[in-house]
């Protein structure tokens, strides 16, 4: 700046003119009039829509974009404002310079919105002009709008998910998974069927995106087809109804498995018994007696496809007597196992007879005597199964370990709540054929599911656990010897949203 | 007093004319309307004569001059050099002179004392302007633009400068030249002084679109409401006149 280098420069005061119109004093400008004479000479807003039509649902509350786009909008808000600028044409001619609204009543079907606009007139001068649009709002139902009134049960696309066991656990936990993932956010009905649970769709595309989930935390097939509902030949549009088939693979966690021969060989000649460590979207297999551990992807298994020796249904409780670690801790995919030999009774058994059994386990991290465990009886089970039927000259082992009991311990604390809950998916349930009995068995079902989680911290990983407010920790609780019973951690729970006015009882205490 | 004219439906009157205390200069145009104009105000006073300056209309811009004399440029032929000579009277000077910058009426703006030229003006020029007209020369800018004979029209009674002169500018150049001046517009909002407005110091002459607000203005500032042709008067002011609510 010449100030900077030294220089002396004089101060320059603009002086005023007269506006050659009106003769008031006023700053020199390029174009030399006052802006009211200004104003008065040009009008910038000529050309300019001032009256448009807009079309409302009053159902969904949105607008329409033509041809086809329905845009949800509050009013006087940000979207419907960007909305409305938009279906001005002209607007190029002009620099939109601040976008308003005006308020109106409500239910006058009118919005106004004040525009500030600029633009070069005369000579090189720039007008900056407001002007007010007024758009009158028509209503009328957009299409999606119509179809759910024609028929709310309508549905365009369904997932039908099914596991051909005997429980629901599998179940259980993907419930929690999906809401955590918000999957079926999309739904507008979810069914619980024998062996399976149907979702319901308006939208292809949200249906395939559920499948698309589902594939990735369960090893599952699908197959879909498509049904032709109704069609237009003068616009060649059809409609169809679209179902997905999802079948989950039928292993579980802690299954028995006897692997099929060709399976065995093409995972590296693992011992044909094999328990399933975990299921996510591939299956992890485990043998109990070498601590050898695969893989199976959801492909892989589909291609050979097999089914468990025993599930968990079918465990009986053991006393540990003895245990001798053979070798030193191993950590195979992620946990820990130390392969011990083993003597075991049954506690049917224990202190009526003398019926001990001596087994390798992969439990030795865990157990200690005098511990429960429960297993799978091999000794008295009649196994029925083609695979191991195939297998010539294979010695079974009496007893499979799977995991350590608490169960003495939950008797303690039987009835008494829990410090966290799990929330659940609306569905709707068809009772009516069932009983007591299922009633029963589905309840007994989602106690163990619980207490399976509260053992398992990985299991935990993918669901959100709540705070219970009702749970008051009991004063007895400092009052225990050894071991407790395990459960989840104050750290993990997550509060629960509640818009209420309710006071929050801030007294949850890790037991 | 000020009169509102058209040349050819071009409002630029002061391009298409030159007028002094002693002569006027018009071009010559497809009608005599113009002429006609210049000549029911001035005959029994001043001569007016029709002219070309090298081939073009375009006279008041090409020449400067005053009451003692007038500047040509060189691209004047020796015919209209002729002709000059012969319709002015004797004591106008009447002198062609070599100058790069051959616009002279937008490079030179005087009145009977005192010049204010372009600052780039080569020095036997400036010479030959302070011989010729007789008149102490100044080298200035007004509003920051070189072209000080386009953006100010001054007579020896007052001027009229570009709108967007700053106080201080107006201050200096007043006392440079000894006459009130005002920052104003001509032509509906026009800032090219002298292109749209010829004056000497008893009439002037503007454009027609000049509205009644710009033409009160150069009235009042020029003096011409009482003046009379022989009625005139040297007067020394030095106040500064800024504003006519």
């Amino acid at each position: 700046m010449a100030q900077e280098a030294g220089m002396f420069t004089v101060n320059q005061t603009i002086g005023s003119v007269l506006c050659c119109k009106c003769g008031i004093l006023m700053q020199p400008n390029p174009a030399n009039m006052c802006t009211k004479c200004l104003r008065s000479e040009v009008d910038i807003t000529e050309g300019l829509q001032k009256h448009v039509v807009i079309v409302h649902c009053p159902e969904c509350d949105s607008y329409l974009q033509p041809p086809r786009t329905w845009i949800k909008a509050q009013l006087e808000s940000k979207e419907l404002l960007t909305f409305c600028v938009k279906r001005l044409k002209n607007l190029n001619k002009v620099r939109l310079v601040h976008a308003e609204f005006i308020w109106t009543e409500p239910h006058s079907k009118r919005i106004k919105v004040k525009l500030t606009v600029q633009k070069e007139v005369l000579n090189r001068a720039i007008l900056e002009q407001s002007y007010v649009v007024e758009y009158v709002v028509h209503e009328q139902m957009c299409e999606s709008c119509t179809r759910v009134q024609a028929n709310p049960d309508q549905w365009v696309a369904a997932v039908q998910l099914r596991q051909h066991v005997s429980h629901r656990r599998t179940f259980f936990y993907l419930e929690q998974l999906i809401l955590k993932h918000d999957a079926a956010a999309r739904c507008i009905r979810i069914k619980q069927m024998d062996q399976g649970i149907d979702f319901f769709f308006s939208n292809r595309s949200h249906a395939v995106k559920f499948v698309e989930f589902l594939g990735k935390v369960a090893p599952v097939r699908y197959r879909n087809d498509k049904q032709l509902v109704s069609h237009d030949p003068k616009s060649n549009n059809y409609n169809y109804k679209y179902t997905f088939s999802v079948e989950i693979c039928p292993i579980c966690r802690e299954d028995l498995i006897c692997l099929p021969p060709k399976v065995a060989v093409s995972l590296g000649n693992l011992g044909p018994l094999v328990i399933c460590t975990k299921i996510s979207n591939s299956i992890a297999l485990m043998d109990p007696f070498t601590l050898r551990h695969c893989f199976l992807d959801a492909d892989q298994y589909w291609r050979a496809s097999f089914k468990s020796l025993l599930s968990s249904r079918q465990l009986v409780e053991y006393i540990v007597l003895d245990v001798e670690p053979v070798s030193s801790e191993v950590v195979v995919g992620g946990s820990r196992y130390v392969l011990a030999d083993a003597q075991v009774a049954r506690v049917s058994d224990f202190g009526k007879n003398d019926t001990i059994f001596s087994v390798r386990t992969h439990l030795g991290h865990l157990l200690s005597p005098g511990d429960n465990a429960l297993g799978y009886d091999l000794y008295a089970a009649n196994s029925n199964d083609i695979e191991l039927d195939k297998y010539k000259g294979l010695v079974l082992p009496e007893v499979v370990l799977i995991k350590k009991s608490y169960e003495e311990k939950r008797q303690k604390k039987r009835g008494k709540p829990r410090a966290w809950k799990l929330k659940s998916l609306d569905m709707e349930v068809d009772n009516t054929a069932k009983g007591r009995d299922h009633e029963e068995k589905v309840n007994s079902e989602y106690e163990q599911f619980l207490r399976d989680l509260e053992e398992n911290p990985e299991l935990r990983f993918n669901m959100s656990l709540y705070r219970n407010k009702e749970y008051q920790p009991s004063e007895m609780a400092s009052v225990t010897d050894g071991e407790e019973v395990p459960s989840v951690p104050l750290e993990e729970l997550l509060a629960d949203l509640e818009l209420s006015d309710v006071e929050v009882d801030d007294d949850g205490m890790m037991e | 007093m000020a009169t509102r004219l058209q040349f050819e439906n071009s409002c630029e009157v002061g391009v298409f004319s030159k007028l002094t205390n002693a002569y006027c200069l018009v071009a010559i145009g497809g009608s005599e309307n113009f002429y006609s104009t210049f000549e029911a105000e001035l005959a029994d006073v001043i001569p007016v004569v029709k002219t070309a300056i090298g081939g073009t209309r375009i006279i008041g811009r090409l020449c400067a001059g005053n009451k003692n004399g007038l500047l040509l440029p060189h691209t004047t032929t020796d015919q209209e050099l002729q002709h000059l000579r012969n319709s002015l009277p004797d004591s106008v000077v009447v002198q062609r002179i070599d100058e790069r910058l051959s616009a002279l009426g937008n490079c030179i703006a005087c009145n009977d004392h005192v010049a204010l030229t372009h600052t780039d003006l080569d020095r036997e020029t400036e010479e030959m302007i302070a011989d010729v007209l007789g008149v102490e020369v100044f080298r200035q800018t007004i509003a920051g633009n070189i072209l000080v004979g386009s953006y100010c029209a001054f007579s020896n009674r007052g001027g009229l400068v570009h709108p967007h002169t700053s106080i201080e500018d107006l201050d200096e150049l007043s006392t440079l030249l000894q006459v009130p001046l005002v920052a104003g517009t001509v032509n509906r909002g026009s800032e090219v002084i002298a292109a749209g407005l010829t004056v000497n110091d008893w009439t002037a002459f503007c454009g027609s679109d000049t509205t009644a607000t710009e033409l009160s203005v150069i009235e009042s500032v020029f003096k011409l409401r009482e003046a009379q042709p022989s009625a005139i008067v040297d007067e020394m002011r030095k106040s500064l006149i800024d504003s006519y609510v």
